[in-house]
């Protein structure tokens, strides 16, 4: 190798650039060649003065906040510490199961009434406390229809679906969105079902299931009334019951 | 099974954050020392790293694999070379002509005991292109080809960069002179 072929290729020495063949062929020329080793000399030396001297600046403690004030963080509960990256994979992977397992129904229901949904919701749960669920205890359709005049200002179609299997338990007048509501309570086997009718002026609309914290939601607007239906019970006998109650009231 | 627009943002949102904390995050230091270096303030650094993660963040669904801190640091690079550009400091940094010999300096100089602030100043007054190319080998440890890929040189550039950056710092600390080379 001459000293013009090894000039070239010196600096790649000093960095271990070069593959094994030239390493070897540049190490032969350094051992005759003094003006090239002192080239090499002069390079490492600078190299490892650098490297030893611990120059590299060390970023202020200001730097962290200013850099995570860059990143959206929208899932982060305000005022905690930022999680380490594995904990946010696994919230990742939580949050997933959650929407497959149980969220992902609600999904169907449109946004506007998610609202309404979680109003319904914690109605159902209120109703099961003791004393809240009806205000006539009645499975006399007669008796629950006519309690409802002069409470609120329309009058809803109370039917006993007993022989379907889903016998009336009762009513009460209750609240949603503000909204004064009649609220029809039906039983299948041990589990209760909270119908919420109320006057609406939207168009007639099919019905629209929901899961929420592992209750079922059924809702449909038809002849000028909005429906809900919540229960522990499965989605499908509960669609039964919604079944029985358009059919009823298109009648 | 559906997810809305909402949920599936969400999720995707969530993956992102946890790759680019993974990925992106631990490399904050490589990126302050390279903006420290290139801005040569404290508050320009800052100010350029701020700015840097805000277009890593925003670039990152383009991250597909390869080294994330050649990545990130190609980005605060750029960004370094922007507010440069701003502050009208590159117009005042010579014309360093890459295109010039790629052999090192014939006249070698070999330093011995290099005062630490001597050093830092004579890596200071390196031209940008010099400057960033020791930084990005000797303190972040960068390979020729990734120094390559963040400054956007082919390799031969960057090693004739390190090799007439060195030359430099090993004149302006040197403390005896090597004979003329033919």
């Amino acid at each position: 190798m001459t000293c013009e072929d090894a000039r070239g290729l010196l600096t790649a020495y000093v960095d271990a650039e070069l593959d094994v063949a030239h390493s070897l062929e540049v190490e032969k020329h350094l051992e005759t060649c003094e003006a090239c080793a002192r080239i090499v000399e002069s390079q490492e030396k600078v190299r490892s003065a650098i490297q030893a001297s611990g120059l590299s600046y060390e970023p202020p403690a200001s730097l962290d906040a200013r850099i995570e004030s860059t990143i959206p963080r929208s899932a982060k509960p305000a005022g905690r510490p930022p999680m380490s990256w594995p904990w946010l994979a696994a919230a990742a992977a939580i949050l997933l199961a959650l929407v497959l397992l149980g969220r992902l129904p609600m999904s169907r229901v449109p946004a506007s009434d998610t609202l309404i949904a979680q109003e319904v919701l914690d109605s159902h749960l209120r109703s099961m406390m003791p004393g809240h669920l009806t205000d006539v205890e009645s499975s006399d359709q007669h008796t629950v229809k006519p309690w409802f005049d002069g409470k609120i200002d329309f009058a809803p179609s109370v039917v006993d679906f007993a022989a379907d299997g889903f016998p009336l338990a009762g009513g009460r007048v209750d609240s949603i969105s503000g909204r004064t509501v009649a609220a029809l309570v039906y039983r299948r086997n041990k589990h209760l079902i909270n119908v919420y009718i109320w006057a609406s002026s939207a168009p007639n609309s099919a019905p629209t299931s929901a899961a929420l914290q592992g209750y079922n939601l059924l809702h449909w607007t038809q002849g000028g009334f909005a429906w809900w239906m919540s229960s522990d019970l499965n989605a499908e006998e509960l669609a039964q019951l919604g079944t029985h109650l358009r059919e009823s009231a298109s009648k | 099974m559906v997810l809305t627009e909402r949920e599936r943002f969400f999720l995707v949102d969530q993956n992102k954050l946890a790759r680019f904390e993974f990925l992106v995050m631990p490399h904050r230091k490589a990126a302050y020392n390279l903006a420290r270096w290139l801005t040569r303030n404290d508050h320009d650094a800052e100010d350029v790293v701020q700015e840097a993660f805000m277009r890593a963040f925003r670039f990152f669904d383009g991250f597909h694999g390869g080294d994330s801190k050649a990545w990130l640091l190609t980005i605060v690079r750029n960004s370094c070379h922007t507010w440069m550009q701003q502050n009208r400091k590159l117009a005042l940094e010579e014309n360093i002509g890459d295109y010039e010999s790629t052999a090192p300096s014939p006249e070698a100089v070999v330093i011995e005991n290099v005062d630490r602030e001597a050093l830092r100043r004579a890596i200071e007054e390196l031209p940008a292109e010099f400057r960033e190319a020791i930084v990005l080998r000797e303190l972040e440890g960068l390979s020729y080809k990734e120094i390559g890929a963040v400054t956007g040189v082919p390799v031969g550039t960057v090693m004739s960069r390190l090799a007439r950056a060195r030359g430099r710092l090993a004149r302006a600390l040197g403390e005896r002179k090597a004979g003329g080379l033919a």
